[in-house]
């Protein structure tokens, strides 16, 4: 009896034991890990992109892996990222041990990234980053290919190309207030947070505003939570800019967009302010916040390619909002691994990059392509350019976000002018009209 | 260049006046270090917020509403977790941050992450000299000084005031000559609370409202009372204009260094404390003691 007792004790524990162990795979399911913020705007957008791709392959039964059809299983790790850097790593640590994801997808503070990009690399897990823009996570895997090759940005397009993107929009809002305004030379002011990722564009300003004719008058650091910039724009103020080219990812976009508004500014608000991304903008600037623009990924009614307006109306009548850039989980899922998982019939991570990093493929941001270094080595960071990914320029007008472009734009010499559908022109604040109209 | 130097730092100055005044006062009169103190800001704000987007209710009748419930919640707060150690100094520092970490999750919870915002009461702004100011940051510095007045004729003109400052004298005596020393800081507590309230009904038109408001007040507020004097309330509004101003002066004298702010206004702060280790206005208080 005693015996008995002991194995079926034995039997159970070894159940128990195969049940808890078992691979993802060998039960039907592939496992992404979606890690972010997410009791923050950012997270959010990840757990939805990633929870609408789910949705969407499992209603087809799931994916091919060879011969089986295997569903998508979400494991959602909250990174607290803004708030701990050890929240982050021990999500990820989580993701990689206790869940045995197969990929992972998501991540927003680079800080946070590059450390949970080291984790995901120890466990040869692929990563595609959702947030992150800083150029050092993929250089990363140049410099050191075995080991990083897991790596893939997925959205948005690295530092370099956001800072080139916005000295476009600068460039593009500096010539409209010259012809309408018939002012001779522009002057900005740049106004950047405190953070990591602004460093390399403050520099850039530095050296290639004066060369696009621009004077810069003055460079401002608050503080990126800072919830009172009056200072900042009185001196601004002072300063006679008629830009105000903004760096901004955190809430002192809301702070500043709501007292310049308030007081008035008579300076254009351009660059990247990523609160002025998102729908609920216009309320939190209490309605102070027209005639900001921004970059951005995706606005209403405005077509990049044939994906776009399927991927953001479907977003906007599941969840209520236009995505942002960090929705774009569904893109990492939906386009990057489900084809690159099918194509390769394995879950096995090399066999999946190997393809991956040599697949060109339509999103609804544009089209993905990966970039190469001067040497020729791998980045698995993306292309930027027409034909790839641009990014849109956006501005809030009458409390709506409205694409305003590109709109006529030509990326060099000889080539055609682009104009995605859904553009509309760019809009001067009347109070800036006001003060330099003759 | 001077008068933008001077309105800017009446305005930081008079904002962080409002938040040490509550806190020194329940400092002066209990011995309690609250570091919950800016929590009760942060819950204020929400509750304005809530009250104006939500409920639709007007913006001065919400700060009314916000005002009472985060006295009440404080009251509350005291009489669970205060009070029954507020023999032990340093424990009451650990369980008042612990409230306010709990309330900044409770917060997270219920509203995430969001970066919110309140209507401001009073819209637009005046130009004095060619600088722009709002009519709320006038509204700010203006309702800073009457508090401060209402504070202080409290504390001077009435019986209540007598036997808060009975108690910050000697607890001991106090109870002896008959004050229930126990009830004058709960008492205290619930002023300290409502002023901390009041301020974030004032503030919060200026600032965006999410669960980590309360942290950079913290640290400021802190910088000002040791600047000042614990306790002192003179010193909490002498030492909140004094970094208010070294603020401004580095957003406008040092741009590039604008994030430096808060770092030159702390290191202001060491400074004093170096030459003056009891504060500008410590001294005087112990020696009232």
């Amino acid at each position: 009896m005693k015996r008995s007792k002991f194995l079926l004790s034995i039997l159970l524990v070894a159940c128990l034991f195969m049940a808890i162990s078992l691979p993802a795979h060998a039960a039907k399911v592939i496992k992404i890990g979606v890690i972010g913020p997410m009791k923050f705007v950012q997270g959010k957008g990840h757990w939805n992109g990633a929870t609408m791709a789910a949705e969407e392959i499992n209603a087809k039964g799931g994916l091919w892996v060879g011969k089986k059809k295997m569903k998508i299983e979400l494991v959602k790790a909250d990174s607290n990222e803004f708030l701990s850097m050890t929240d982050a790593t021990n999500a990820m640590e989580l993701l990689l041990t206790r869940h045995k994801v197969d990929f992972i997808v998501g991540g927003f503070r680079t800080e946070a990234v590059l450390a949970m990009q080291d984790m995901a690399m120890d466990h040869k897990k692929i990563f595609i980053g959702v947030g992150a823009a800083s150029d050092e996570i993929c250089t990363r895997v140049a410099k050191d290919y075995d080991t990083y090759k897991y790596w893939f940005r997925g959205s948005p397009f690295n530092s370099t190309y956001l800072g080139k993107t916005s000295f476009i929009h600068l460039g593009t809002v500096a010539a409209i207030l010259k012809m309408s305004l018939n002012i001779p030379t522009i002057k900005v002011a740049v106004v950047a947070e405190k953070a990591m990722w602004t460093e390399g564009m403050i520099k850039a300003c530095q050296v290639y505003l004066p060369k696009m004719g621009m004077e810069v008058v003055g460079i401002w650091r608050p503080s990126a939570v800072a919830t009172d910039v009056t200072a900042e724009l009185s001196a601004i103020q002072r300063s006679e800019a008629h830009i105000v080219f903004t760096i901004f990812s955190s809430s002192v976009g809301i702070t500043f967009a709501r007292q310049a508004g308030e007081l008035k500014i008579p300076a254009a608000m351009v660059g990247i302010n990523v609160e002025a991304q998102k729908d609920g903008f216009y309320e939190a600037t209490e309605r102070m916040g027209d005639y900001v623009m921004t970059m951005n990924t995706y606005a209403r009614g405005v077509e990049v390619n044939e994906l776009t307006t399927r991927f953001v109306n479907t977003y906007i009548e599941r969840f209520g909002e236009t995505p942002t850039y960090t929705a774009d989980t569904y893109t990492a899922i939906i386009y990057s691994l489900g084809p690159t998982i099918e194509e390769a019939g394995t879950l096995d991570a090399d066999k999946i990059v190997t393809i991956l990093e040599n697949r060109e493929y339509a999103v609804p941001s544009g089209k993905i392509g990966y970039m190469k270094d001067a040497q020729g080595r791998h980045l698995h960071d993306v292309k930027w350019g027409p034909g790839y990914l641009t990014s849109l320029g956006v501005q809030w007008q009458d409390g709506k976000l409205v694409a305003v472009w590109p709109n006529r734009w030509k990326a060099a010499k000889g080539l055609p002018e682009i104009t995605y559908k859904g553009v509309v022109p760019y809009k001067i604040a009347p109070w800036i009209i006001e003060k330099y109209k003759k | 260049m001077i008068l933008d130097i001077i309105t800017s730092g009446l305005i930081n100055g008079s904002v962080y006046a409002l938040l040490a005044i509550g806190f020194s006062l329940i400092f002066g009169a209990a011995r309690i270090v609250n570091l919950a103190h800016t929590a009760f800001y942060m819950v204020a704000s929400y509750c304005i917020y809530y009250a104006t987007h939500k409920m639709g209710i007007h913006p001065v009748l919400a700060m009314l509403v916000a005002i009472i419930l985060a006295t009440l919640i404080g009251l509350v707060c005291y009489k669970l977790f205060i009070d029954p150690i507020r023999e032990h100094e340093a424990a009451v520092l650990i369980a008042t941050i612990a409230m306010a970490m709990a309330m900044q999750e409770v917060m997270l919870l219920i509203f995430t992450g969001d970066f919110l915002s309140v209507p401001a009461l009073v819209k637009g702004y005046l130009k004095i000299i060619g600088v722009k100011i709002a009519y709320q940051q006038l509204l700010t510095i203006c309702v800073a000084l009457l508090i401060l007045a209402g504070v202080w004729a409290v504390l001077m003109k009435t019986r209540l005031g007598l036997a808060v400052r009975a108690t910050a004298q000697d607890r001991e005596v106090a109870n002896l000559m008959g004050m229930n020393e126990s009830r004058v800081a709960m008492i205290t507590m619930g002023v300290s609370v409502g002023l901390a309230a009041f301020a974030g009904a004032v503030v919060v038109p200026l600032a965006v409202v999410n669960p980590h408001m309360w942290m950079h007040p913290l640290i400021f507020m802190l910088a000002v009372v040791v600047l000042g004097g614990l306790g002192s309330l003179k010193g909490s509004f002498v030492g909140a204009y004094i970094l208010g101003f070294a603020e401004s002066l580095v957003v406008f004298l040092l741009p590039m260094g604008a994030f430096l702010k808060g770092s030159v206004a702390l290191s202001i702060m060491i400074l004093v404390l170096l030459i003056r280790p009891e504060g500008l206005f410590g001294v005087a208080f112990e020696e009232e003691r």
